[in-house]
């Protein structure tokens, strides 16, 4: 094909989706802007801690702040400047920096400190201190949702439960399942691991392994096969052998591939046979994620009904920021945390800790 | 969506113009958009505080006070310097003269290491080697099996060997050694750059296998700490490339300039699908205008070539020079349109389009809207719309659950949708008649020249009686006009694979 029959049809292409233009323009200025998630009124009902499964605690804990550390170091040392100062313009600039160096991205860093502004000259706040902490419970106060597992399926008590991992390629979605699969099982349930990535080379053979060390079932198909039959007879074989609970993997896709985005909508449905029976959808996200994130998070959210996020490899120096415009943007909680390869590296999303770590704060324990 | 860096800075810029001289708060004004476009891209923080100063160095210079046009003066010297950063010496992959040539993949996790060494595996055969792969990533379960799957599409073969990554390593240069192997691509497990127990491995698998190149693996969505990783393996193991995986995604990749910056070394390749061919050598340019938001019309020629049938396009481009395109093949372009992917990231992939329209929500479900018109239309209706009348009007409005003003609407662009490429097409169709290999320059030349106003080109009478096309018709369309595809592209150097060849 010759360079310009391509340009032709590019041209085409342009002029066509032009002409249609009138369609389009109908809808401009009704986009639904992204709903902020109202903090509630009490936070501190809302931000009670989860406790964290025995097994974390197991071989080798890691814990939230542990797992924390290497992302906290940075950010003291690019805050510490801050204390005990007065708050003046270098103040505010480092404040925007370290956000933006965290990866929660523009619109949410401009939003968060012209809030923060507000309150600052509201309450008169001069110096740097009381800036940091100011800026810490505002932050705390976004993160208020609602962020707890559904084990089980209240309206279907006849259908096993499914958690659906979804998410880009190579955000650690299989890992994530193996860790949780084993945090599963030694709450004594039964779990069924689906192998729904049937695309990338191995990736049954790497959940098989997961399965193996967890005790899980794994149920899988052939290469190449349709996700969806593959997660509908995981469903089966759970009802079958009355297991507690179905995990089912899917193939990482890019969320501008509109087919890709169609056939997990599809998976979504097929596991959602018994409706009611997906507890949970888990979008999977990289810490080391940029602005992408948010892109993400809409797509799979319009296209799986998302209900949290899991946070992978926050035990390196990346902040995982992007979770915080997520959940302040899109209102999605994030739920879980990787903090590394171990079946054990699976901690229960703290937000205290993470705004602390965030903005390298002391954790307040009077909370 | 953002504004194209264009769009934004012209507002700020055109105060500049008509003055003697620019006043050094314009440029920062200037510079205050460019940080903005750059941080949404995802550049590095510090990356872009160290940009922001070297360009207004040279904004302030003569450079753009002399200009009419500032804003795209401006938009020209951060492009420059993107694309000097990116790709400054680009990286010419040099065989090793005393083979096998040694390729050390290392990265973060799920950067897409194993199925960047499949893929580099592939491109060396393209040219002609013959590679063998080391699955020395031992730690993630099953990546060998990934390995060794990948490689098997391709009739590459795999050394590994379970214990050891860094005995692994050394196994898989003796084995290559021993079969004569030219090239080795060692593929290792992925680590944290803060994990020094993990890094020290890796340094010693590097230090085993000795590589002519080390290529750092980086995943085009990485957002700020693209800058700590990269400096910790360039610390680690002297990094002599990048590779850039996931670019076919909608992440704007500013992790690359971030990478490249800190690192000192070019970008040699990009990743760009999910197949083993989806490979590719960098193109510094075509990042620059990603990062800044100004268009990509040859991802987008690239995505319109994964599309389209070769047939189907030649006949889709006669029939538009012949002035035979009907609303049946309108539908039909739609139908192509949405099968290259979600609309608004096409949009987005296009140059010149104006703010107004990269921020419509464009729906794909109201682009049906357009097809249901004309699927509502008979066939001789589609034929020749000049026959709709009121009655017919009302009867498709009915028919496909719209107005009749909508209905009239639809036509009136396709109309002068049509008459705008007829106009356009007779240059085609002129080329079409003379030798088409012998006038390759002719087209390119024709692309290059503002669209819609054929009048101005040269051999820009249109056999198809499309005339003089004027933008006014349309404000939307004259918006496109100015600024379309290529004024900025070197068609020469275009490196596009074309499965027609």
């Amino acid at each position: 094909m010759s360079t310009t029959v391509l340009l032709v049809i590019i041209f085409v292409a342009v002029m066509v989706l032009l002409a249609a233009v009138p369609f389009v323009h109908r809808s401009i200025g009704r986009r639904a802007g992204p709903s902020v998630a109202q903090p509630p009124d009490d936070v501190t009902t809302v931000l009670a801690k989860y406790p964290r499964a025995p097994e974390d605690v197991a071989p080798e804990p890691a814990t939230f702040s542990t797992g924390l550390a290497a992302s906290r170091r940075s950010l003291r040392e690019r805050l510490s400047a801050i204390r005990g100062r007065r708050a003046d313009d270098d103040v505010w600039e480092r404040m925007e920096e370290a956000l933006l160096g965290a990866d929660v991205g523009v619109a949410t860093t401009m939003a968060t400190l012209d809030r923060l502004r507000a309150t600052s000259v509201e309450q008169g706040i001069s110096d740097g201190d009381t800036l940091l902490e100011s800026l810490g419970a505002q932050m705390r106060a976004v993160l208020g949702a609602q962020r707890s597992l559904q084990t089980t399926a209240p309206d279907r008590p006849d259908a096993t439960p499914v958690w659906l991992f979804v998410g880009v390629n190579g955000v650690g979605k299989t890992t994530t399942i193996g860790k949780v699969g084993h945090r599963l099982a030694a709450q004594q349930r039964q779990v069924v691991m689906a192998a729904g990535d049937t695309f990338r080379a191995a990736a049954t053979e790497q959940l098989g392994t997961w399965a193996t060390r967890c005790g899980a079932e794994l149920i899988s198909g052939s290469p190449g096969a349709d996700p969806s039959s593959v997660v509908h007879d995981a469903v089966a074989a759970a009802a079958a052998r009355g297991a507690d609970i179905v995990l089912a993997d899917t193939a990482g896709r890019l969320q501008n591939r509109k087919n890709l985005m169609d056939e997990l909508a599809k998976v979504r449905r097929v596991a959602d046979r018994y409706p009611g029976a997906v507890t949970e959808t888990l979008l999977v996200i990289d810490a080391t994620t940029g602005q992408n994130g948010l892109s993400q998070a809409r797509a799979f959210a319009e296209s799986t009904d998302v209900t949290g996020v899991v946070l992978t490899k926050l035990d390196g120096s990346a902040k995982g920021g992007i979770v915080f415009a997520i959940e302040a943007e899109l209102g999605l909680p994030v739920k879980l945390v990787g903090l590394g390869e171990g079946a054990a590296d699976l901690v229960d999303f703290d937000p205290d800790d993470y705004v602390e770590a965030l903005l390298a704060l002391p954790t307040d324990h009077t909370r | 969506m953002f504004d194209a860096l264009t769009d934004r800075l012209s507002g700020t810029l055109s105060r500049m113009r008509g003055r003697g001289r620019v006043r050094p708060g314009d440029v920062d004004e200037a510079m205050a958009e460019i940080r903005l476009a750059l941080l949404e891209a995802d550049v590095n923080v510090r990356v872009v505080r160290r940009f922001i100063e070297r360009v207004t160095q040279r904004c302030i210079g003569s450079e753009v006070t002399a200009s009419l046009t500032p804003g795209q003066e401006v938009v020209k010297i951060v492009s420059d310097e993107l694309v000097a950063i990116l790709g400054g010496t680009p990286l010419r992959v040099q065989f090793a003269s005393k083979p096998p040539t040694v390729v050390l993949l290392a990265g973060l996790q799920g950067s897409g290491k194993t199925t960047a060494a499949a893929k580099l595996a592939q491109w060396c055969k393209s040219q002609g080697r013959n590679p063998l792969l080391v699955g020395a990533d031992l730690q993630r379960p099953a990546a060998v099996e990934q390995l060794r799957t990948l490689a098997g599409g391709i009739d590459v073969e795999v050394w590994s060997a379970p214990g050891d990554p860094v005995a692994c390593a050394a196994g898989g240069l003796a084995h290559a050694r021993r079969i004569g192997r030219d090239v080795l691509i060692v593929d290792t497990a992925g680590r944290l750059a803060v994990d020094a127990e993990l890094m020290t491995e890796v340094a010693r698998i590097s230090d085993a296998v000795e590589p002519d190149y080390t290529f750092l693996v980086v995943d085009s969505m990485v957002g700020q700490d693209a800058v700590a990783t990269a400096e910790a393996f360039h610390a680690t193991l002297e990094v002599d490339g990048i590779i850039l995986t996931k670019l076919d995604g909608d992440a704007r990749g500013g992790a690359a300039l971030s990478v490249a910056e800190v690192v000192g070394r070019p970008v040699a390749f990009a990743s760009v699908g999910e197949k083993v061919d989806d490979f590719e050598q960098f193109h510094p340019d075509r990042m620059a205008s990603r990062i800044l938001g100004m268009g990509d019309v040859l991802t987008l020629i690239e995505k319109a070539e994964q599309v389209y049938e070769q047939a189907e396009a030649e006949a889709a481009a006669q029939r538009l020079a012949d002035g035979t395109f009907t609303l049946d093949d309108f539908v039909d372009q739609l139908r192509q349109l949405r099968k290259m992917g979600n609309l608004q990231s096409i949009v987005g992939m296009m140059p010149g389009i104006g703010a107004q329209l990269r921020d419509a929500d464009i729906d794909d479900n109201k682009i049906s809207t357009a097809e249901a018109i004309v699927l509502s239309m008979t066939l001789t209706e589609r034929e020749s719309p000049e026959i709709i009348d009121a009655s017919r009007r009302a009867r498709i409005a009915a028919g496909s659950g719209t107005s009749s003003s909508q209905v009239s609407n639809l036509l009136k662009q396709f109309t002068q949708m049509r008459k705008m490429m007829g106009g356009m097409m007779g240059l085609g169709s002129k080329r079409r008649g003379s030798a088409r290999k012998a006038t390759k320059n002719k087209p390119r030349k024709t692309a290059k020249g503002k669209p819609g106003r054929p009048g101005g080109s040269a051999g820009g009478s249109s056999r198809t009686g499309g005339g003089r096309v004027s933008p006014k018709g349309s404000p939307l369309l004259g918006k496109i006009d100015t600024t379309l595809p290529g004024t900025e592209i070197d068609w020469e150097s275009l490196d596009l694979k074309l499965p027609g060849r």
